[in-house]
């Protein structure tokens, strides 16, 4: 009885719901906050007013069909354009056996990596390129209803991944009478393969960079500090022209390093920097007490880095890392300036052609576009990622 | 001992790593062309009219034609030949390091290029030249009456100094507008914000298609400035030089000629002159180190000067001004084939 002296009344809980009330909290709640709605409601029609009737009215689309083929793959030859094919292909089949043998994270990779196949089969592309994301969307369905729950394949997926990097450089090479010179490649072909590899080269040596940092041998912690902030004060551009001009006049006599692979490198150098510098900020946040721990139950350093510091190191750092990731993709577009035709460079090429001249919005606009795509796909990856790993959470 | 042959070591490691540098090599870039079975041709990457990747993934324009008549005179194939997208900056280094054979990427002809770089030019396949463009509605003919008038330029282009040279010397009073980026500068043209825009005229002529009303517009028939631009090949290297200078004269002497790329295969003829091109006589092509049906080859391929001045340039709008045969009273003068 005592009890209910203490009990006051309190309002029953607002059950008032929908979106009336929604707007009333949050648009319409005092009466400058209606003014503000409504000014900002005019300004958002006449802004999405004329962009769409430019989009749909004024825009002349034809550029973007009629050039579909280069800025895909550039100069590339057609009557080898099975290498290509080959390689996606090829990589649809591994992903799809690893989202059926791993669950959780590949899978949900393999479910953004499909949904940019189905954007592609259903925008108004030729039809030889909605085929392709046709098939290799079929082929990653049917390789994960065959791979699903195949434990004992996980050892061969793994080799394939491995493998399927020189894979893919020798089919779009090519050997012996039938190469095709990396002068070809281009398009969005070329951004994607340098992405790649610059994030894929960039990482592990951000790693022992930001390893070597923190490294007690003085010679390796000052040549790690020294790379770090000489790539860190210079502007990626000026590397590009470094490596562009340069490089081939340090070059002994007749021999000529590839244009693409300079760029490879000069991105890959210039990503590993940062990189470093990301991981290390990871690495710093560990408790010491982690590191004594693992000494003292006798791990050697190798052992102790790869087990125990690492791993919480990278899982604090992923949004940073994925955020060098998406700015190298970006990056990926100065190599235009050194005369490399990726997409941004075919997109020059192609204003250059009589026929289209003058339509700078619509190319550009396409470019934003695709570049978007694959900068949100890999931002979606890795909020997945985090979730999983219960950053942020735990 | 051991210090001694620690020291000699040394030196060999190090002469090993110079040699390399100091070896000369005498192969001329005609042989190495010919051994590898291609052509390796410096274009520029977008260029209207000149040199862009076309829809088939195939580059087009007027000068990657010119690339293909050399694949065609020195490999008897107009496609074997790559073409290597270069910016301003890097065209002369990538000719100088051997990266590419030949330039051919719109670069006017100037002394200190000719002296200072380590490049030689060969004859010009295009003049261009500054010139003015203005609206119809302002009724001006000459350079004379745009006294007080705003003149849009790029910012530390030698068009820029041209402009004022030319009007110094002339004593006319105007206003220069300087726009760092050529876009903004057309789009101010366009919007009135400027009364003249000066450019080289080829720029002119092509970026007058991208104005409101194409029509409203003229190019001024003045040229201020003269900008020869044509094929680059590295320095010293005659015996190649000379190859690519004489493709360029086989395509003068066709138009003057009028041999066409549809007559050229079954043309018949007692002028010795041409029998001597046609490579039916006189051994034209084997003192050039070059095909004995090089000539023929290149007209199959890509046509003679006017072809392929109307197959790329017409269509963009460009007149033919001073870029037509000396007979005709222009600028294009083949040297004798004899």
């Amino acid at each position: 009885m005592e009890n209910l002296a203490f009990t006051q009344e309190v309002k029953p809980p607002n059950t008032q719901k929908g979106p009336v009330k929604w707007l009333k909290d949050n648009l319409f709640s005092t009466w400058y906050n209606s003014i503000l709605t409504c000014l900002g409601l005019v300004i958002l029609f006449f802004v999405f007013k004329s962009v769409f009737t430019w989009v749909f009215t004024q825009a002349n689309w034809k550029v973007i069909p009629a050039n579909l083929q280069i800025l895909s793959i550039g100069s590339y030859p057609l009557e080898q354009i099975w290498r290509v094919s080959s390689v996606i292909y090829g990589l649809a089949v591994l992903l799809g056996l690893s989202a059926g043998i791993w669950n959780g994270l590949t899978r949900q990779i393999t479910v953004a990596i499909g949904c940019i196949g189905a954007i592609i089969l259903l925008l108004p592309f030729h039809i030889s390129v909605r085929e392709h994301a046709l098939i290799a969307n079929v082929i990653i369905a049917v390789c994960f209803a065959i791979g699903r729950d195949r434990d004992n394949w996980k050892r061969w997926v793994v080799i394939g991944w491995v493998l399927s990097f020189p894979w893919t450089m020798i089919m779009l090479h090519g050997f012996g009478a039938d190469t095709v010179t990396t002068t070809n490649w281009g398009g969005l072909l070329l951004t994607l393969i340098l992405a790649a590899i610059g994030i894929l080269a960039c990482f592990p040596l951000g790693v022992l960079l930001a390893l070597g940092r923190r490294s007690q041998l003085p010679a390796i912690r000052w040549v790690s500090t020294i790379y770090i902030e000489t790539v860190r004060g210079v502007p990626l551009i000026t590397l590009l022209f470094m490596g562009s001009l340069l490089l081939p006049i340090f070059m002994p006599g007749d021999f000529q390093l590839d244009k693409v692979i300079r760029a490879m490198v000069v991105l890959t150098l210039f990503s590993a920097a940062y990189m470093a510098e990301n991981v290390r900020g990871g690495l710093q946040a560990i408790p010491p007490g982690q590191v004594e721990a693992a000494q003292a139950v006798g791990l050697t350093y190798p052992k102790t880095m790869l087990f125990i510091d690492l791993p919480q190191a990278l899982r604090s750092v992923i949004p940073a890392i994925v955020g060098q990731f998406i700015a190298l993709f970006k990056d990926t577009s100065l190599v235009s300036v050194v005369g490399l035709l990726d997409l941004l460079g075919i997109g020059r090429s192609i204003l250059g052609n009589p026929d289209w001249q003058g339509l700078q919005p619509e190319v550009y606009l396409f470019i934003a576009v695709i570049y978007f795509i694959f900068c949100y796909a890999m931002s979606f990856v890795s909020q997945k990622v985090e979730a999983d790993l219960g950053i942020g959470k735990h | 001992m051991r210090k001694f042959l620690f020291r000699i070591s040394a030196l060999v490691f190090a002469i090993s790593l110079v040699t390399p540098l100091l070896a000369d090599n005498h192969q001329s870039i005609l042989d190495k062309v010919k051994n590898r079975g291609k052509l390796v041709c410096g274009v520029h990457g977008g260029l209207p009219g000149f040199g862009f990747l076309g829809e088939d993934g195939k580059w087009s324009g007027f000068d990657a034609d010119f690339g293909r008549a050399i694949a065609a005179a020195v490999l008897g194939d107009p496609d074997k030949v790559e073409f290597v997208p270069l910016n301003a900056a890097e065209r002369f280094t990538a000719l100088q390091t051997g990266e590419i054979d030949v330039l051919i990427r719109n670069t006017t002809w100037t002394l200190s290029r000719d002296a200072e770089l380590s490049t030689d030019f060969t004859p010009p396949t295009f003049y261009d030249g500054q010139g003015f463009m203005l609206p119809k509605s302002l009724n001006i003919k000459s350079i004379k009456e745009l006294a007080g008038a705003s003149i849009g330029v790029t910012a530390g282009s030698t068009t820029e100094l041209n402009l004022a040279d030319t009007m110094r010397s002339l004593g006319i009073e105007f206003k220069p507008v300087v726009y760092a980026d050529i876009d903004t500068l057309y789009s101010s043209y366009d919007a009135g914000r400027v009364d003249v825009v000066t450019s080289d005229k080829s720029q002119l002529v092509a970026r007058r298609k991208d104005l409101k009303n194409p029509d409203d517009h003229v190019v001024l028939d003045v040229t201020i400035s003269k900008e020869p631009l044509g094929p680059l090949t590295i320095h010293g290297d005659n015996k190649w030089n000379d190859a690519v200078s004489w493709v360029v004269y086989a395509t003068f002497f066709a138009e003057e000629h009028n041999i066409t790329q549809e007559n050229v295969k079954t043309l018949k003829t007692d002028n010795p002159e041409i029998k001597r091109f046609l490579g039916e006589s006189g051994e034209m092509g084997e003192k050039l180190g070059l095909p004995a049906d090089w000539a023929k080859q290149i007209i199959m391929a890509v046509g003679n000067y006017g072809e392929i001045f109307e197959r790329n340039l017409t269509p963009i709008g460009l007149p033919r001004g001073v870029n037509k045969p000396w007979t005709q009273g222009g600028l294009l003068y083949a040297m004798p084939f004899r």
